[in-house]
């Protein structure tokens, strides 16, 4: 008996060693390194310096570069970091698919290019003075510091050439500007310092996001439950967080699905990713629905849900643009008409010469889709067919079969834009200028087209057309608080899916199989009619009434 | 031989049955939601109602089995042929002349061998193609990145809902079996308070008279 207990308890004992040998294995403990490292700090939190109390930002300065030398007089490597950031280089080489990407190059079909408008569109460079080809990318006081630091709101960039009598109007009169005061109020940035262009992107409030506009810079928790006042009051950078000037979060290379969650304490701070806050079961598993969630975490963004709808907040984006119209005039002039009142009460343009029509629409459900991540541009070397009914400006790939894809939301964008219909290729149009090829002020697409592709020494057959063009804009700021998110009936039903268009799943709810539901319903029918009729027989034979005795 | 009134179904079986019974019912009323065959529940609370029945009626199925086992009552589902012809006679023909129902209860022969046969199948067929795909689906997540998966689940889904609308066909009959013979109430009775009427041996009769006289009446 005793050797029994013996026998039982080294067995016990054994299995217990093996266990805890095995648990070793995965210890998390960071492997020894030859040369130490770095220490690594927490998060920085509260401040140490009183810019109002520098004698350097005393002032009183005449330009802004004035301030960016008085910035780097502390800050010495600011200038050497930010230089990197494409915020700066507004270019981007997509390493897997080695197209050249960034402002600099690209074709949208919104205002369509930056190139060759720099004097506009530099505007949003966080920079001073980029108008033409000649500015200088290595030198460093040229960088705008305030643009994103400063708090006064008395801030405020123009363009950097005049361009034509016809716009430059838009930009005068307006009060100079503070640059000590606005000097001496630099923070970390506030959402109005990104929204300032990013709130604004495509020419106006929200026009080209859809999740990103003035509603952001005060919004309630229930617009967007991270950077609601009310709520987390999170700037941008909470998530988009900062290394040397450098931001996490790139609409180049998403992450669609992130597999490595929170990571270890002092990791993953180098990713925007939903899952590096909220790791990768997000949803408490105190129910079953909660479990399934959890499931689906593998196949679904977590924007698909929890962003119901695009253009929440009051501020309307546009949808569709049609520069076919474009370049009417009354008396020679150019001219807009108001034709959208948005959430908000504001009036919307939906016609403007320099542009043509736009459609405006808000609170409306994104289009979904699976995606990879990758996106693969249509840019001004791209050819085409001419005759193609449309181009997808960025069109993206993903499929259930690629572990790297998730069911992403989208604004889709549709535009008619100019392009060149002998080479099959999209076009820089010149727009800006103070020049007689301007669009901007000439009205006269031929010409635009044809200086703006010569000046960068690019062919144009002389004969220009309109196309549609396709663009797709993920979705993934303004998340809802988790009582407005999607349920699973707004998906998983016959009628109205959201993912009714989504290819390559099976879903409970959404499909069927058509022909075992004939069968199966004619099973049950047949079966009810068999009993019907049995009964009526058994109702009218001679022997109703002796109910057959017994079995 | 000598017809008594025997307790034929004990307290565990009536249970085990009138259990089944509500998560059946639970199972097919949700499932066709889940569908999509009518809106009576969100599809979140058809899931949660849906999976809950599930897990107790494969829990009440484990508890069955080892009770099946354990008392030797699986013996009553041992498909036969003999008196086959007779009761299928029966339900197509003789019950329209007021026939008797050809088949007696006898104590270790509870089912009529149609009534045997059906649920044997039930058993071993219908139950196990719907638990199996129904596992399957429900841990989807778990095998989604095998190649096919969504062939397989598309398979998975097939099956289950065949399963389950002959499930509901099979519910229908077996309900309207309830008027045939006796009334409706007779025939519930038995799966009530568990007596029923068989035909006993006069050793069965001596023996649950002696060591059982709470079984027979």
């Amino acid at each position: 008996m005793r050797a029994s207990i013996g026998a039982v308890a080294g067995f016990l004992l054994i299995a217990l060693f093996s266990v805890s040998s095995g648990a070793r294995d995965t210890w998390p403990t960071p492997p020894a390194t030859a040369v130490a490292p770095p220490q690594v700090s927490g998060p920085l939190q509260g401040g140490t310096a009183d810019h109002t109390k520098f004698d350097q930002l005393k002032g009183p300065f005449s330009s802004g570069p004035e301030v960016t030398v008085a910035c780097l007089g502390c800050h010495t490597e600011a200038g050497d970091h930010f230089m990197r950031n494409i915020h700066w280089t507004w270019s981007y080489t997509n390493e897997a698919t080695g197209q050249q990407l960034g402002k600099r190059y690209l074709i949208n079909n919104f205002c369509t290019n930056s190139r060759g408008n720099e004097g506009m569109c530099a505007q949003c460079h966080a920079g001073y003075g980029w108008k033409d080809e000649n500015f200088d990318f290595t030198d460093e006081t040229n960088i705008d510091c305030l643009v994103c630091h400063e708090t006064t709101g008395t801030y405020y960039k123009t363009p950097n050439s005049a361009g034509n009598a016809a716009c430059s109007v838009m930009f005068e009169g307006k009060p100079p500007i503070d640059l000590a005061a606005v000097a001496q109020s630099v923070t970390l940035p506030q959402r109005a310092n990104c929204g300032a262009c990013h709130f604004n992107g495509g020419g106006g409030d929200n026009v080209k996001h859809g999740d990103l506009s003035s509603a952001l810079k005060s919004p309630p928790r229930t617009l967007d439950v991270h950077m609601g006042v009310d709520g987390l009051n999170f700037a941008c950078t909470a998530c988009h967080i900062t290394n040397r000037h450098v931001w996490a979060g790139s609409r180049y290379q998403v992450v669609s699905r992130d597999t490595e969650g929170t990571g270890k304490p002092g990791q993953r701070t180098d990713v925007a990713t939903c899952e590096s806050c909220h790791g990768l079961s997000p949803h408490p598993v105190d129910s079953l629905a909660g479990f399934k969630l959890n499931d689906h975490v593998q196949s679904i963004a977590c924007q698909t849900c929890h962003i119901p709808e695009i253009a929440r907040g009051g501020v309307a984006t546009v949808v569709d643009w049609d520069w076919r119209t474009a370049g009417k005039t009354k008396d020679g002039e150019g001219y807009h008409e108001e034709g959208y009142i948005q959430g908000n009460g504001d009036h919307r343009y939906t016609y403007k010469s320099i542009k043509g029509n736009f459609t405006f629409d808000e609170n409306f459900p994104p289009s979904y889709g699976w995606f990879d991540g990758q996106m693969l541009y249509t840019t001004i070397d791209t050819t085409f067919d001419p005759q193609a009914e449309s181009i997808e400006i960025n069109g993206f790939t993903g499929s259930r079969e690629d572990p790297k894809s998730r069911i992403w939301p989208f604004k889709r964008m549709h535009t008619w834009q100019p392009y060149d219909k002998g080479n099959g290729t999209l076009v820089y149009t010149h727009l800006w200028g103070e020049d007689d090829a301007a669009y901007w002020g000439n009205y006269d697409m031929g010409k635009s087209i044809a200086k703006g592709m010569a000046d960068f020494g690019l062919p144009y057959s002389g004969e220009f057309g309109f196309i549609q063009t396709i663009s797709w804009w993920p979705i993934t700021h303004m998340v809802a608080p988790k009582e407005q998110a999607l349920g699973c009936g707004d998906c998983h039903t016959p009628t109205g899916s959201r993912l009714a268009s989504v290819e390559g799943v099976y879903m409970p709810g959404r499909d069927h199989n058509r022909w075992l539901d004939i069968i199966g319903t004619l099973l049950v029918a047949g079966t009810l009619g068999g009993i019907l009729i049995h009964g009526l027989v058994r109702f009218f034979s001679p022997s109703h009434g002796s109910k057959g005795e017994q079995h | 031989m000598a017809t008594r009134r025997v307790k034929i179904f004990s307290l565990f079986e009536r249970f085990w049955h009138w259990s089944q019974m509500l998560l059946i019912v639970t199972l097919l009323i949700t499932g066709f939601g889940l569908h999509g065959f009518h809106d009576v529940f969100t599809f979140e609370e058809a899931v949660t109602l849906h999976t809950s029945a599930a897990f107790a009626l494969l829990l009440l199925w484990i508890f069955s089995i080892f009770w099946l086992f354990t008392t030797r009552t699986w013996r009553h589902f041992i498909p036969s042929a003999s008196g086959m012809w007779g009761v299928l006679r029966f339900y197509s023909y003789g019950i329209f002349k007021g026939e008797r129902h050809p088949y007696r209860k006898a104590y270790w022969r509870k089912h009529n061998p149609l009534q045997a046969l059906a649920y044997l199948m039930l058993k071993i067929v219908l139950f196990p193609a719907i638990w199996i795909t129904g596992l399957a689906y429900l841990f989807y997540f778990a095998w989604r990145d095998v190649p096919h998966a969504t062939q397989w689940l598309n398979g998975v889904a097939v099956v289950h809902t065949a399963a389950a609308f002959m499930i509901l066909a099979f519910v229908l009959i077996h309900v309207y079996m309830l008027t045939i013979g006796h009334s409706f109430r007779e025939h519930l009775m038995p799966m009530i308070n568990g007596f029923d009427e068989v035909d006993l041996t006069p050793e069965e009769e001596a023996y649950l008279s002696k060591d059982q006289p709470g079984d027979i009446r």
